[in-house]
């Protein structure tokens, strides 16, 4: 013990008097064991960086992967109910086929008064009426047969990001205006302002001008959805001042399940949420979560032990000082808090390093990592609560950690402990 | 037998009825320390405490000092009875009343002499204030070391750390003070000077010592010397 501690009475705690008793004692003892508060601060630090890369890369990931997903679907379909077929025989006790209906197309009952009643409910963004059914485009001697969707422009356009595909013209339909992919106009031979002729099953062609030219980056998209406005869809498939299906945004998208179900109950209508029909995408991204926590975990247990073993052996190297303390007017509730304060100290110290090497692992990454045209991979977010949410953890696992190693300073026997 | 009348008096600083300590009671290897100690130290006493190894000096040192509990009999502080008082009483009643001096100075070596005379006026309140390092500085002052309060404990002679180990003890005012060999591991010069220390602040305080010691010279010294011989006082 021959080191000697350049210490003045300038840093001396008897001009500090914010700090209390615990953590004054607590610095002092870290300073003191400086090369083992090193390490594991380092150890610390590094898991922590890593969990913030992780978490940072794969929060991004998921909410590309999220973002590309519901930037083409709704949250929550409402369609009518399907038709089924009734026998006029009591089927329960004879084996009988029934062959079941084809579903015609048709319209939500009183579809008005349900729109009303949904954008009531709380958490509900946006609920747009769409009609939807099968068309063929047809020019000159060319024809293709399309998806058409009949859309109200002011709230579709809320609920979809047809905006933001739009490469040619605009999204703002009316009257015998039309919106097509980019592919299925050069499959016909026309552009923004042609006029193309559209037939149905259920009404005379209609000529309809062009307005809009997207690209959904999906070239089977590109081919077969066009939009048309609500009522020009209404007229062409015959459902006059109907709507095939409501289409609700949410502000929260992963209530969509539970909001289904509300909805279900609330009209008696086939209600599907994405969560439902994107079934696989959530496996893949339950998955992705999972591995993440695991990672996280065992990081965290690694930082633990760490921290945890430095403490035991501090606790045995100063249980002099500890009984000295004791008999000097340290409670134990003030040595539990001593060591406890240590261990949190360490995790803390360690998640503040830990946070700026994740932050450089990412931008290193940022700049590294690029698709070929030298875009970023996909935005990964500086989302600044991950350190705020890591340095809180780093901090409650090094308090845990020092639990056991608290307790045993704690439990020590003052008169053993001066002796000894 | 345990007399259940304390002399509640604020002249009596310790007093000891009956007090037996058997260590592992109930095993095979129970051995019996102290066998029904009765004692009183007036305040103002300074006291010598002697025997050889094995009397049970240090278990009665850490009976006295609330580092340990006695196995029968009672023992009361300035009046206060502390048998029936748990950790935390303890730990308070401890911090108020009984100053430590080990042999081997025990300072913490992080901290400077002036911080190491502070940390039980420290742990009692919490926080820093003022008052605090002004009466660590009087008391380092009155050990002769006010030069030397910024310095690290560890920068410090044997003899100057033990000065400020009794600055330590002297801080809060407590009745009374256990030195345990407090001169053991110093020369004869300074041993005579420390000792001199502590029967200047005796005389000067009102403050009572019991002192275990092995020096006959030092304990010739003393108002009162105490022998305790296979845990029994002589």
């Amino acid at each position: 013990m021959t080191q000697k501690n350049p210490s003045s009475v300038a840093s001396s705690f008897a001009n500090n008097h914010w700090l209390p008793f615990e953590a004054i004692l607590a610095l002092r003892f870290m300073r003191e064991a400086r090369m083992q508060t090193l390490l594991i601060v380092a150890g610390v630090a590094l898991g922590v960086s890593v969990i913030v890369f992780i978490s940072a890369l794969i929060s991004g990931l998921q909410s590309n992967l999220f973002r590309r997903t519901l930037d083409y679907q709704a949250q929550i379909v409402i369609l009518p109910p399907k038709e089924v077929a009734r026998p006029l025989r009591d089927n329960t006790h004879t084996a009988t086929r029934i062959q079941p209906r084809a579903q015609r197309l048709q319209s939500i009952d009183q579809w008005q008064k349900v729109r009303a009643q949904l954008t009531q409910l709380p958490g509900v963004l946006v609920v747009a009426p769409v009609v939807s059914g099968a068309g063929l485009l047809l020019r000159a001697d060319a024809s293709r047969s399309v998806n058409l969707t009949g859309i109200e422009p002011e709230s579709y356009l809320r609920l979809i990001a047809l905006q933001d595909k739009i490469i040619a013209g605009n999204a703002q339909i009316s009257g015998s205006d039309i919106i097509v992919g980019s592919d299925l106009a050069k499959d016909l031979g026309v552009w923004l302002g042609d006029k193309l002729l559209i037939q149905t099953a259920f009404a005379a062609p209609q000529t309809l001008l062009i307005r809009g030219i997207f690209d959904f980056g999906n070239k089977m998209q590109n081919q077969r959805a066009v939009y048309v406005a609500l009522r020009t869809a209404q007229s062409l498939l015959n459902l006059a001042g109907g709507a095939t299906s409501l289409e609700v945004n949410l502000s929260e998208p992963f209530s969509a399940k539970i909001m289904a179900d509300q909805m279900r109950a609330l009209t008696d209508l086939d209600v599907e949420s994405w969560i439902t029909s994107n079934a696989q995408f959530f496996t893949a991204l339950a998955a992705q979560s999972m591995s993440n926590t695991i990672i996280r975990f065992f990081v965290g247990l690694t930082a633990a032990l760490g921290i945890a073993s430095v403490l035991v052996v501090s606790v045995v190297q100063k249980s002099k000082i500890i009984g000295i303390l004791r008999a000097t007017g340290t409670s134990r509730q003030q040595i539990l808090r001593l060591f406890l304060l240590q261990g949190a100290l360490m995790g803390l110290m360690g998640s503040a390093f830990g946070a700026l090497l994740g932050w450089g692992f990412l931008s290193l990454w940022r700049g590294v990592i690029k698709n070929a045209d030298g875009t970023p991979l996909f935005v990964i977010n500086f989302d600044p609560m991950l350190f705020v949410y890591a340095a809180l953890g780093a901090t409650l696992v090094g308090t845990l950690a020092a639990v056991f190693p608290a307790l045993q300073a704690a439990r020590l026997d003052p008169a053993v402990a001066i002796r000894g | 037998m345990v007399n259940s009348v304390a002399q509640n008096n604020e002249d009596v600083t310790l007093r000891l009825a009956a007090v037996r300590k058997i260590y592992n009671a109930g095993l095979a290897n129970e051995t019996e320390v102290l066998h029904g100690l009765d004692l009183t130290v007036q305040r103002g006493e300074f006291v010598a405490l002697i025997g050889p190894s094995g009397s049970g000096k240090s278990t009665l040192l850490n009976l006295i000092g609330l580092l340990d509990k006695p196995s029968a009999g009672e023992l009361w502080i300035t009046g206060q009875a502390t048998t029936a008082l748990n950790d935390r009483q303890l730990t308070l009643l401890r911090a108020r009343a009984i100053g430590f001096v080990f042999q081997f100075h025990h300072l913490l070596a992080e901290f400077t002499a002036l911080e190491n005379v502070m940390l039980p006026l420290l742990a009692a309140k919490s926080r820093a204030d003022d008052t605090m390092a002004e009466r660590a500085a009087i008391l380092l002052e009155q050990v002769g070391l006010a030069a030397f309060a910024g310095q690290m404990a560890n920068d410090l002679s044997g003899g100057q750390q033990q000065r400020v180990a009794i600055a330590r003890a002297l801080v809060m005012q407590p009745a009374l003070v256990l030195a345990d060999e407090p001169t053991g591991n110093l020369d004869t010069k300074s041993a005579d000077s420390i000792f001199e220390l502590m029967r200047n602040v005796n005389q000067n305080s009102g403050t009572s010592f019991i002192i275990v010691t092995h020096d006959p010279r030092l304990a010739q010294r003393c108002d009162r010397i105490i022998e305790l011989v296979d845990g029994r006082i002589n």
